[in-house]
């Protein structure tokens, strides 16, 4: 080592984050979607943000259902194990994938069709059960894989080729959300990379299940204007209901700047703060929440931004009550009782 | 005051008696609290010694439906149903005629003196039970009163049956874990039933239970479905996520119930793994297989039609190469079938679950001991083949109480298969391969997540991949895999638990069988040589096939294959794995809810033998 280095802090290279990697270590294989599918956009902001919070990549699990969206978890994060689970049912994977090593940052990725048509039950329940996870959700309103059916979140009246007119209302992933109790729910669009950063990054940081629902305009089946997830209409439409800036723990934190806002403290400590756009939303408001969802729901815009969070509550491996090891790197002496207890209980039977 | 029905019959002289050799039925309504009272009743008879059996034949109901509690005493020690009723006790109107006609001629009836008694029959003794003017005498509250009134005929039959009143009282003990208040209450019944029997009632009739020696010692009396969760403790599970259905609940229930005193940490009172209640058994096979995928050991347990939704699931741990464990307590379908039956008709689907090219390994216990076993091999199996590992029970094993030995306590280190760790990854280098072949017996090695190596990521998915995980569409790559996945099948026959296999020198029939049938099958087989007809015995412990079953078939000139299904479903398994030996087998097959019995595999084969 020479004087030089030794005399001069370890200055950070602007390209390399405090792991020492570059932005392009956190990309995946190439992706294999249509040139200019909104997914592929979701997958680089999940890039930068894990790159720029100096994630371990090695700590990270990806999940992910099948779908056009569920296959993105191969874009990003290589150096993450990943779990292509079967249609709809990335939630259980993912559970199961949690309470075996509770040190795990888990990612899931779904879609419309994967968790609001076949897996609208197993989204539900991973909410319920406050999964500690991120759960993003790629909304298109249509089946891209299969060519161009309607998926739940298709817009009532909106016409398809083959399928012809939806007759039906859509689900609202965020209504659905709350319903079921998650701590966490997100709008946002594909195009917005500023928010979808800022909302990513304070998801990944949230206690509980932290919801995410992206709108990703599918270019090649509903990507024409009458639909509300295409690009012309999410450009025109929408409305953010706050401005966010997160603020990691270990950097200051610099609050000066913004006037009106509300800020909330996030489990591992950091801070989320958020810059109000509505007069008064609260988003820690449950009802605030359902009354913008159901306002913007009506109005046919849709509104962005936290609609709600709970860092109150405790998430599923605190439920269980485990130990802090990971249940999966115990050595064998914790996981088989003693000879003597095995003794006790076969004089009792 | 009840009329006494004082026969005119004498008392019998010992030689007369009929001891510990009688089948005793008890007729209730279900949620009357008759579970308990016969609990008390198989419990107390196992203690004094007496080779015992209950068999509950439960309607899928809640409240109300009749409920039919059948106790074998067998002083020569079988477990097995048998058929014939000796002693009855009537405490349902809904059933009581045809249950009091049941009774073979020479039998006993008890019975609540509040039921009609249609048409006196002269070849059987009737008992009739004072069960009202008892229970309004001691002064219960009202809630109570149906599931005490029970506890009214074990007090008679302890008069009758001449039971060890010390043993009755530990039983109670045992049944409620020695809260005072329900022990008492439940005794001061049975005291005053007996007093009032000694009191008021000949004891005329021939059934004696006595306390007896040789057969109980180093033995326990437990359900399969708690030593199956027993042994999964025992063995390192992480994660039994479940969804409820009969008649496997029990398996989770009792997880639930004991692993806080064996799986806490004793510092922190922190648990060393998780019990998670599933939407369904989608979510509960798709929480284990997350589990097993990052680790952890991980089962479910379920039944038929929970197999059946499991279906997918099972198919892409099978391609993923992820281990996890499927215990599937039997019962009577297609559909919904009858759900408080027990029934062996899920091998042939369970074998081969799933779309596509798919076959699994699949475990068959036949007593609670090797349930305990089992639960600790089928963690084995999976982690060290890397694939979904089936245990079949059934209801009979899983939910009735058996005789059985004593648990052993696992010697044997648990193998956790081939997982390479970060510095096995700096050894191996770029070298690794998900899903290569390197030690030629078809298991490729594996990596956790979590694991701290750049090189340890790789991507399990459900499509078609490469050795090395990746997506490939290519024939060469989809074949190699399959072939692979052949090789590691065939690994799997050195891997499982080999037959059990009992020969008779000079044999010329040979019986194959698997499970619960074991205790029918070893009377029966008693019956044949009674018979003339020596046997030998293979009971399957396992699929694949190994090449001990193949040279057990080869060697008899006669098979019967036992199964408690309709359609010879191992039969099936045997005769594709052998087809030249497809004329000498024979399937001998029952499938009517009921455990299979030594008479009828006996007449069975006879019949066929003549």
């Amino acid at each position: 080592m020479d004087k030089a280095t030794q005399s001069v802090p370890a200055a950070r290279s602007p390209k390399t984050n405090l792991l020492g990697l570059e932005k392009n270590d956190y990309r995946g294989r190439p992706s294999t979607l249509c040139k200019g599918c909104g997914h592929d956009s979701i997958s680089q902001r999940i890039i930068n943000v894990t790159w720029e919070l100096d994630i371990d990549q090695t700590q990270v699990i990806k999940l992910s259902g099948i779908g056009c969206s569920s296959k993105t978890p191969a874009y990003f994060l290589g150096q993450s194990h990943g779990f292509n689970g079967v249609h709809g049912r990335m939630p259980s994977v993912a559970t199961g994938a949690v309470i075996a090593n509770r040190s795990l940052t888990a990612i899931g990725v779904s879609g419309d069709g994967d968790s609001v048509s076949i897996g609208i039950g197993q989204f539900k329940h991973v909410m319920r059960r406050n999964v500690p996870m991120t759960y993003i959700v790629e909304n298109n309103g249509v089946y891209g894989l299969t060519k161009g059916q309607f998926s739940a979140t298709a817009d009532q009246g909106q016409v398809l080729r083959h399928a012809g007119v939806n007759d039906l209302m859509p689900l609202d992933v965020c209504l659905e959300a709350l319903a079921a109790n998650a701590t966490f729910i997100a709008r946002s669009f594909a195009g917005d990379a500023k928010q979808v950063e800022t909302l990513l990054k304070a998801a990944l940081k949230h206690r509980g299940i932290a919801v995410l629902d992206i709108i990703s305009p599918c270019v090649t089946f509903n990507n024409h204007d009458a639909s509300t997830k295409s690009y012309a209409y999410g450009k025109e439409r929408q409305v953010s209901l706050q401005e966010l800036n997160f603020i990691p723990n270990y950097e200051e934190i610099e609050i000066d700047e913004y006037d009106d806002e509300r800020e909330v403290q996030l489990h591992d400590g950091s801070w989320i703060v958020l810059k109000k756009l509505s007069e008064d939303y609260d988003p820690t408001d449950r009802l605030a929440a359902y009354r913008v969802l159901e306002q913007s729901r009506s109005e046919g815009k849709f509104t962005t931004g936290l609609f709600y969070i709970d860092e109150s509550q405790p998430d599923l491996v605190e439920m269980l009550n485990l130990v802090d090891e990971p249940l999966a790197m115990l050595p064998a002496e914790k996981l088989r009782p003693s000879r003597e207890s095995l003794d006790k209980l076969i004089d009792a039977l | 005051m009840s009329v006494l029905v004082k026969e005119a019959s004498p008392i019998p002289g010992e030689h007369e008696l009929r001891v510990n050799d009688f089948n005793i039925n008890v007729a209730t309504a279900n949620g009357s609290g008759s579970q308990t009272s016969n609990n008390i009743l198989i419990r107390t008879l196992f203690k004094m010694g007496i080779p015992v059996t209950g068999k509950n034949l439960f309607p899928s109901n809640i409240q109300g439906l009749p409920t039919w509690y059948t106790v074998r005493l067998s002083k020569d020690g079988y477990l097995a149903r048998r058929e014939g009723i000796e002693v009855v006790v009537c405490m349902n109107a809904a059933t009581v005629a045809e249950d009091m006609q049941n009774v073979m001629p020479g039998g006993i009836i008890l019975y609540d003196d509040s039921l009609p008694v249609a048409a006196r029959r002269k070849d059987v003794t009737y008992f009739p039970m004072p069960v009202k003017e008892l229970v309004k005498k001691a002064d219960l509250p009202f809630n109570l009163r149906d599931y005490v009134a029970n506890m009214v005929y074990v007090g008679f039959l302890a008069y009758l049956l001449e039971l060890d009143c010390d043993q009755v009282r530990a039983a109670l003990e045992w049944n409620f874990e020695g809260r005072p208040k329900p022990i008492a209450l439940n005794h001061d019944m049975v005291l005053s039933a007996y007093n009032w029997a000694a009191a008021n009632v000949i004891n005329n009739q021939p059934y004696r239970a006595r306390a007896m020696t040789g057969f109980n010692e180093d033995k326990i009396l437990v359900d399969g479905n708690t030593a199956a969760a027993l042994g999964a403790l025992y063995n390192g599970v992480n994660l039994v996520s479940w969804y409820p259905i009969t008649p496997s609940s029990s398996v989770a229930e009792a997880v639930i119930k004991y692993g806080p005193q064996l799986r806490r940490d004793p510092d922190t009172g922190k648990a060393t793994y998780a019990v998670v209640q599933a939407e369904d058994e989608l979510a509960a096979i798709g929480m284990a297989i997350g589990a097993g995928w990052a680790g952890a050991r991980a089962m479910t347990a379920t039944s038929g039609p929970g197999i059946s939704l499991m279906s997918e699931f099972v198919g892409l741990a099978y391609f993923t190469e992820t281990p996890t464990v499927i215990w599937d307590i039997q019962r009577m379908g297609p559909s919904t079938g009858l759900p408080t039956r027990t029934s062996q008709g899920d091998i042939l689907s369970v074998y081969y679950l799933s779309h596509g090219d798919t076959r699994h390994i699949v475990l068959f216990p036949a007593t609670p001991a090797e349930c305990f076993e089992f639960a600790g091999v089928a963690f084995d199996l999976a982690e060290r083949l890397q694939t979904p590992v089936f245990v079949l029970s059934d209801l009979d094993l899983g939910m009735n109480y058996w005789i059985s030995d004593k648990f052993e306590y696992p010697e044997k280190e648990m193998d956790r298969g081939k997982v390479l760790s970060a510095e096995d990854l700096d050894q191996w280098g770029a070298k690794w391969g998900r899903y290569l072949d390197v030690d030629d017996d078809g298991i490729p090695y594996r990596t956790l997540p979590g694991t701290k190596h750049k090189l340890a990521a790789y991507f399990a998915r459900g499509t078609g991949h490469n050795e090395y995980a990746g997506y490939s569409e290519r024939p060469d790559d989809w074949e190699n895999n399959l072939a692979r996945l052949t090789k590691k099948f065939d690994t799997a026959r050195e891997l499982v638990p080999p037959p059990a296999i009992e020969e008779v020198e000079g044999a010329e029939i040979g019986i194959i069988s698997l499970g619960s049938n074991d205790a029918a099958i070893q009377e029966a087989r008693d019956r044949l040589s009674a018979a003339g007809f020596a046997t030998s015995y293979l009971r399957v412990r396992a699929l694949p096939i190994t090449q001990s079953i193949r040279d057990f078939v080869a060697k008899y000139d006669k098979i019967f294959v036992v199964e408690n299904n309709f359609d010879g479903q191992l039969a099936k398994i045997l005769v594709n794995a052998q087809p030249t030996a497809a004329p000498k087998m024979e399937k001998v097959t029952k499938c009517d809810g009921l455990p299979l019995s030594a008479r009828w595999i006996t007449d069975s084969i006879l019949a066929s033998l003549a």
